[in-house]
């Protein structure tokens, strides 16, 4: 039964990753383009929170915090470049 | 006990999967970027939360090992997904992404531009 409904929920994330490929590919900005990456992330963490109960580890439960922390990294960082044009300042009043 | 436990597990797998399935529509379906940024940061973030809440309960319930892991993953996501999208839509602001044509009011251009001349 679990068994079952874990792999239906593999398929939809398989095909919400496919729609985020699409608007990644299509996006006429680049905003929308890093919103549908962070989006594949997000995504990527439930694939493998999902793939640790169908394999009983849990020895991936690490990569969940971790990709969390990355893919808030990548957001912030293509932001301030969005914003500014440079990603770390150089201190002023030197 | 344990059908109480398994459904409530797959309940919570059910509402993660919907809502990251609601959140591809909102991808494809919206029609600018400031939409689009509030589909993938809320509906997103509160789908990852119903997974792994389910997966926390699974792993603490039926096999018996308790995960601080998955907890800190839960608050770390659920701090982080709207500041990112927060964060992203203000760059998006600030560096000329218009809105769509059906806006009816922009409340941050009289300001923005206010900023503009003082500075």
């Amino acid at each position: 039964m679990i068994k079952g409904i874990l792999t239906i929920a593999l398929i939809f994330f398989t095909i919400t990753v496919v729609i985020c490929l699409y608007r990644v590919i299509k996006g006429p900005t680049l905003p929308d383009r890093v919103v549908a990456l962070d989006m594949i992330g997000v995504n990527m963490l439930s694939m493998i929170a999902i793939i640790s109960l169908l394999q009983n580890t849990t020895a991936y439960l690490e990569v969940i915090l971790i990709l969390g922390i990355l893919s808030f990294i990548g957001t912030i960082a293509f932001s301030k470049y969005i914003e500014r044009g440079v990603i770390i300042e150089r201190k002023s009043n030197r | 006990m344990t059908i109480l436990i398994n459904s409530v597990i797959i309940l919570s797998l059910l509402l993660g999967t919907f809502f990251i399935v609601m959140t591809a529509v909102g991808l494809v379906r919206f029609p600018d970027a400031y939409t689009r940024a509030h589909a993938a940061s809320k509906s997103a973030t509160l789908g990852v939360l119903f997974i792994l809440i389910g997966v926390f309960i699974y792993f603490w319930q039926i096999e018996g090992t308790y995960n601080s892991r998955i907890i800190l993953g839960i608050v770390f996501i659920f701090i982080t997904g709207p500041i990112g999208g927060h964060i992203m839509a203000r760059a998006a602001y600030f560096s000329g992404v218009k809105p769509t044509e059906r806006t009816v009011r922009d409340d941050l251009k009289e300001e923005y531009e206010r900023k503009k001349r003082s500075l």
